[in-house]
């Protein structure tokens, strides 16, 4: 489609959409390298005095390290975990025929639309029986329920578009269905394993619900309950909790950055099918 | 065909094993809770079975009515301007311009990022009457002087719906630009070579085409919206009082701060009823190929 | 080498699809056997059964004298090469060759030696450390087929090899693949719709139409003596023209004589055929026995709708009592549509179907 007339409107709106969307993210680093004193009285789009004092005290005072610590090791663990038992289950959904298996799909898509705040209740319970309240474990069980069907989902859809005659040829060839599996198909879904690994791990990293819920204080807390809660002596502290989030999204701002092609597929593979 | 039955169920035992485990038992718990009377603060009551009392007390309670009022307010917004914005930005990254890379990348951060720091940004920026917001909007005349937003539940569900959009329209226009790239460039060249001009094209192609994508789209957006959680939590608390509380915040204030499992319960199926109707309707409408094979 | 048999072997998918019905079919040891048929027809589905990339519902499946019914493709020995080649994108043209070798863990040295005298007879050498995605279709095709030939199985299976290929590629690749089979003495099934490749390729041609076999046997006895009017009409190009009619006796014939009248469409000629009096048939005649001669030798007279020349023929489509008939003439008469033109049947050269089966009524002496 070209548009003619319309090219500068069109222009106009996308970069009024792009500065819509970058504008918090540069007004939080502005703020965050605010003191706290100014940073209500006189918003300027430009920072006047710069300081790096929010920023220390986040690692001095806070300890956010311990928060990025346990996101890290919930979101990695539970993305590893997931990757390795869902790739097992897309494979005999994409490649194997057995009865039942529009249930299953259709069962763990239903699945995925479950209100978390269904569950929180009886996952606590079951949890605090178990004593694993804020534990590694804790989290990572309850992450399960909305990763695990991600993960399926996600690479049962990729694992189709791989073309089934290169496993015939290998079949063919010799190959037992364990060797056409490692030797074949995965090398060739690298790149979607890869794809989905990324996805589970922001849909982990973001995590809030259970997060709160699960965990009782800052050793096991993670990064969105820790920002969160954030608390002053006297007033919120804006500075702190800006100079957090800007922590928090950089690197995920850096991931998508590079990652932003594979991103795009991943989304796209299991969703919509025309 | 027999050893690859066995196979297949082998290999799918250990996820759909967690699934089963970690929702579904949890699920039917949750349902048995909500028929007792289950108060965590008054112990010595017990946990008598008061069959569907607590759902006779959701239909009478109006803060629950309350909530899901507001919780349909909050998704129907969204949910439009999401829809109209991930359009045009959809149909704005199907064709190749320079920096395409860097805006595509640009609007999925805020996607990328927790909701919770989505919902800090957003506060901070119209919290008190120095906030930018305000700063902004008196500059450029919109405002003759600087409102407090969370004092009055009109102004409150602005920075939350914007909030919501900003973070979710890429998401949107990810869906609808996969939509998008299936539909075949020839008939739009067919339809230019009959005379036909780009609003024609747009209207009697592109969106009839689009159908199935802007469904699956709904459907996506209408479920997550109706379990909105983390960003009215950070940005309004409920507020002011509860009139921002969507559903999903109100059974967790139930349970969590109130503790009434009992009655928190009952909420979580209600929510969990309303949502899986809505996901049925949908599907239907969409009609389920879900599982479709190609042998 | 070996033979490779399907004895009575019935294909059923799930949903009730018959893909197979009571096929029996043989390659011989070292023969090129070609099936063909028009897309449903099953062949596709037969050679994934000899490969066991699918399973019978019935029946058994021998390669040699070894009953393989129940085993799968990786014990069976065969090489299949695939209608899209299935080259491992991964990997370059040499492991690509050598992979079958490899699975089966046979010595490094020996998979070298084997992957170096396949690729110089090929001409891959220059390609060996390409990806196939680096590959033009020719190519990528003869690697398909060194992958095949590395493994010196029993048999090598054909899946439409050409399709995929131009036309002038293709005629190269058949030659190509008619000098291999003479050179490897191998046994060959091969697989395609197109009839000119199966009359040119095969030892024998199995003819399949809906899972059923309709015929087996040599180019030129498919060609001469088609068993039913769908062979007839599927072999030979282009294609036998077919008419309505009937058969009366020969006047003045007091029976016995192996040539009747067959009468209908306005054609009326003798055929050798043994079949009874009255009998409704049809008339079945090749355009290359459909001459056109001047009018005072000419027994049909048509009226020619279009002439499309084709350098070294003609063919002349005409109209026969709202009929189509084609026929082919020498490339340097005159014939304009929009005339008439008068036609003869060369002699005995009618086959006679019967109406209602299809089948081919001869005579004794056919």
């Amino acid at each position: 489609m070209t548009f003619r007339w319309g090219r500068w409107l069109f222009g106009a709106v996308l970069v009024a959409l792009v500065l819509f969307t970058l504008f918090p993210f540069y007004w939080a680093i502005v703020a965050s390298l605010t003191p706290d004193a100014a940073l209500f009285r006189e918003p300027s789009l430009w920072p006047r005095t710069i300081i790096l004092d929010h920023y220390r005290a986040l690692f001095d005072e806070r300890d956010f390290l311990t928060p990025i610590r346990n996101s890290l090791v919930v979101a990695g663990t539970t993305t590893a975990f997931c990757l390795m038992v869902g790739t097992l289950a897309a494979y005999a959904m994409a490649r194997l025929e057995f009865r039942g298996k529009a249930a299953i799909m259709a069962f763990i898509l239903a699945v995925t639309m479950f209100p978390q705040i269904s569950i929180v209740s009886p996952l606590y319970l079951l949890l605090r029986s178990m004593h694993l309240i804020d534990t590694y474990p804790g989290l990572i069980m309850p992450y399960m329920t909305f990763a695990m069907p991600l993960t399926v989902w996600i690479l049962t859809g990729s694992i189709r578009q791989i073309p089934r005659d290169l496993e015939d040829a290998a079949h063919v060839d010799g190959a037992s269905r364990r060797q056409s599996f490692t030797k074949i198909l995965l090398p060739l879904a690298v790149p979607s394993l890869a794809t989905t690994a990324i996805l589970t791990f922001i849909y982990c990293w973001n995590e809030f619900l259970f997060a709160l819920s699960f965990t009782l204080g800052p050793e096991r807390q993670t990064v969105p309950v820790a920002i969160a809660l954030f608390r002053g002596q006297y007033q919120v502290p804006w500075g702190q909790i800006l100079a957090a989030a800007v922590v928090a999204t950089a690197p995920v701002a850096a991931m998508v950055l590079v990652f932003q092609r594979r991103i795009v597929q991943g989304l796209t593979a299991g969703a919509v099918k025309g | 065909m027999k050893k690859e039955a066995r196979l297949g169920w082998m290999l799918v035992a250990p996820a759909l094993g967690v699934i089963a485990l970690i929702a579904i038992f949890p699920l039917g718990w949750t349902v048995w809770e909500s028929l007792h009377m289950h108060e965590l603060r008054m112990p010595w009551l017990g946990k008598p079975f008061i069959g569907v009392d607590n759902y006779l007390e959701i239909a009478r309670d109006p803060r629950f009515w309350g909530a899901l009022g507001h919780t349909a307010f909050f998704t129907v917004v969204s949910i439009s301007l999401e829809l109209i914005l991930g359009l045009f930005l959809a149909l704005a990254m199907n064709r190749a311009f320079r920096g395409r890379g860097f805006v595509r990348a640009a609007v999925l951060v805020p996607w990328a990022i927790p909701t919770v720091v989505a919902a800090l940004l957003w506060r901070f920026m119209f919290e008190s009457e120095a906030g930018i917001a305000n700063a902004l909007l008196v500059d450029a005349g919109i405002l003759t002087k600087p409102i407090v937003w969370f004092i009055e539940t009109a102004t409150a569900w602005v920075p939350v719906i914007l909030a919501d959009v900003w973070k979710t329209t890429p998401f949107v226009a990810l869906l609808l630009l996969a939509g998008l790239q299936n539909i075949d460039l020839t008939l739009y060249e067919a339809a230019a070579v009959d005379g036909a001009n780009q609003w024609w094209q747009l209207r009697h192609i592109t969106l009839p085409l689009l159908k199935p994508a802007i469904l699956v789209t709904l459907i996506f957006r209408t479920l997550d919206g109706f379990r909105v959680f983390d960003l009215i939590y950070v940005l309004t608390g409920g507020g002011p009082g509860t009139s921002t509380e969507p559903v999903a915040l109100y059974t967790f204030n139930a349970l969590l701060q109130n503790l009434r499992f009992g009655y928190g319960s009952a909420l979580s199926v209600v929510i969990f009823a309303i949502t899986f109707g809505l996901a049925l309707l949908y599907m239907k409408g969409l009609g389920v190929r879900l599982a479709g094979d190609e042998r | 080498m070996a033979r490779i048999a399907l004895e009575h072997v019935d294909k059923v998918y799930a949903n009730g699809y018959v893909a197979a019905r009571d096929l029996s079919l043989e390659a011989a040891d070292g023969e090129f056997l070609v099936l063909v048929g028009p897309s449903g027809s099953g062949k596709s589905t037969v050679l994934r059964l000899m490969a066991g990339l699918e399973q019978v519902t019935s029946g058994i499946i021998r390669i040699g004298e070894r009953d393989v019914t129940d085993l799968p493709p990786q014990q069976r020995d065969i090489a299949m090469v695939f209608q899209n080649y299935a080259l491992y994108p991964h990997m370059t043209v040499r492991d690509n060759l050598g992979f079958g070798l490899s699975i089966r863990k046979q010595p490094a040295a020996m998979i070298k030696e084997r992957v170096r005298s396949v690729s110089a007879s090929l001409g891959l050498d220059a390609l060996l450390d390409r990806k196939p995605a680096q590959l033009s279709g020719g190519q990528r095709q003869r690697v398909a087929l060194g992958r095949a030939i590395v493994r010196e199985p029993l048999a090598f299976l054909f899946d439409e090899p050409l399709s995929n290929l131009d036309a002038q590629l293709r005629v190269e690749t058949r030659v190509e693949l008619a000098r291999l089979h003479r050179q490897l003495g191998a046994t060959m099934v091969y697989v395609t719709h197109d009839q000119s490749e199966a009359l040119t390729l095969g030892d024998r041609i199995a003819v399949l139409r809906d899972g059923a076999l309709q015929q087996v046997a040599s180019p030129m006895e498919l060609y001469a003596r088609p068993a039913n009017r769908f062979v007839a009409g599927f072999i030979g190009s282009p294609a036998m023209n077919f008419l309505d009619g009937v058969l009366r006796t020969k006047e003045g014939d007091p029976g016995g004589g192996s040539n009747v009248i067959f009468e209908g469409s306005g054609v009326t000629i003798e055929v050798p055929c043994d079949a009874p009096a009255g009998s409704k048939v049809v008339l079945g005649l090749r355009p290359q026995h459909l001459e056109v001669v001047p009018d005072t030798e000419g027994t049909i007279r048509a009226e020619v709708v279009v002439v499309e020349p084709m350098g070294n023929e003609q063919i002349v489509y005409t109209l026969l009592e709202a009929q189509r008939l084609v026929a082919v003439a020498p490339p340097e008469l005159s014939i304009v549509p929009g005339a008439m033109v008068s036609l003869r049947v060369k002699r005995d050269a009618g086959h006679i179907f019967d109406a209602e089966s299809g089948i081919r009524l001869g005579s004794r002496a056919t």
